[in-house]
């Protein structure tokens, strides 16, 4: 299996491209034609999507899109694959997945820590907004967690740095691909 | 709200992890990537690397360091050191960290706060604050900056910080117990979460340090024994801390 990780400029991509590693998997630079695209995140939204936009990123990933070839987001990677966020004064996304991006407003904002997804396992969050969407499929504490919609599927946690836990999903996310 | 947070901290030196009491005194006590990899697998929540000695002696952090240590973990990891510019950021990130810790620079130029989440995202910029006496000192402890650490954390997460790691130089490497009434004062201040450090000795002092804050920050009791870290979560446990 090959996987495109999109890059950005400030994304920890190293951590993506590790993970993806430990399974087993190649990479291309082929965004558009890969197996998997993975959106990753960290930045901030008007970096991001700037960086998306030089890099022609954003293009690709509505072009595969609407061919049906998978996406993962993780993070910021799900909220810029939304109509908008609200971050940076608003920011439009790539408004693959119906929905925005609202920051969060209870508790200690960035929410950063490990959190229970469903009934399920614990795995690591790191952020200050989250999606406000239908295509929800999992919330932890009430926030979304996981969106899939068509060939998209988004975690608001960080899989590559959720340790055992993460890296099972990773390939359950792999594995659905076929 | 998350799950409470155990922190393992790397303060680093001369490529090796050092620990002293109040900051002086220097041991070495390991490889900075054996201990790394030993603590993410024993239950680790996150990872803090600190190049002890990079503003002191005027040099960035040891990327290629980082880059060994971050291979072989799954879990967040924090550096910090000498970060002086989004472009050491940046590289620091490259390198596999995840969040870049802040200090000395910060307090010469707090507009570097706000650049560093600008382009990170808060989330990913972490201000450490070494107190003594609640007034905050610089420099690895050795320049007094003439702040309080409420004020200064005040300061910090208006400009964009996403975490606070306060660490009380009276308390550090003492093993008598975090400084309660310094990180309770902080974390009522601030609205972003505060990782409590310096004076843990025991399951005890880590709980109570849980209470005020989201998190706290280990070093000399492991180092000497990484396998404590095991034990240490299931002793809090046993004290009704809910952990991952």
């Amino acid at each position: 299996m090959k996987v495109a990780i999109c890059e950005y400029g400030a994304g920890n991509v190293r951590s993506v491209r590790r993970a993806f590693a430990r399974l087993g998997a190649g990479e291309t630079a082929d965004v558009a034609n890969a197996d998997l695209a993975v959106l990753p995140g960290v930045g901030s939204a008007r970096a991001a999507m700037a960086g998306l936009q030089e890099r022609g990123h954003d293009e690709a990933l509505v072009a595969r899109f609407e061919r049906g070839r998978p996406i993962l987001g993780i993070c910021l990677g799900l909220q810029l694959a939304l109509d908008e966020t609200e971050e940076d004064g608003g920011v439009a996304g790539l408004g693959l997945v119906a929905g925005r991006s609202v920051r969060l407003r209870d508790g200690r904002v960035p929410r950063i820590g490990w959190a229970r997804v469903g009934d399920g396992g614990a795995f690591y969050f790191a952020h200050s907004y989250a999606a406000s969407t239908p295509h929800a499929v999992a919330w932890s504490e009430e926030i979304v967690a996981e969106v899939r919609c068509g060939a998209f599927v988004g975690c608001q946690f960080h899989p590559e740095k959720s340790g055992p836990a993460g890296a099972a999903y990773l390939e359950s996310v792999c594995r659905s691909l076929g | 709200m998350p799950f409470p947070r155990l922190i393992p901290c790397l303060d680093v030196a001369e490529g090796r992890v050092v620990k002293g009491v109040r900051f002086r005194g220097l041991r070495d006590v390991g490889d900075p990537v054996e201990l790394g990899a030993r603590y993410s697998d024993e239950g680790a929540d996150e990872l803090v690397f600190l190049d002890v000695r990079a503003t002191l002696d005027g040099r960035r952090t040891l990327v290629e360091l980082v880059d060994r240590v971050s291979d072989r973990l799954s879990i967040p990891f924090t550096v910090g050191g000498g970060v002086r510019s989004v472009g050491d950021a940046r590289a620091l990130l490259a390198a596999g960290a995840d969040k870049v810790a802040v200090n000395s620079a910060a307090l010469e130029r707090p507009e570097l706060i706000t650049e560093l989440a600008d382009e990170l995202g808060s989330q990913a910029v972490v201000v450490a604050i070494d107190a003594a006496g609640g007034v905050v000192r610089s420099r690895a402890g050795t320049t007094d900056s003439r702040r309080t650490a409420v004020a200064w954390a005040r300061e910090a997460e208006a400009s964009g910080a996403g975490e606070i790691l306060l660490t009380s130089i009276d308390a550090d490497g003492t093993r008598d117990g975090y400084d309660l009434e310094l990180t309770g004062a902080v974390a009522a201040a601030v609205g972003v979460p505060v990782i409590a450090s310096g004076g843990a000795g025991d399951a005890a002092h880590v709980a109570e340090a849980l209470g005020v804050a989201q998190a706290a920050l280990l070093a000399s009791i492991l180092h000497e024994d990484p396998a404590r870290l095991g034990t240490l979560r299931g002793e809090l446990r046993a004290r009704g801390v809910e952990l991952r």
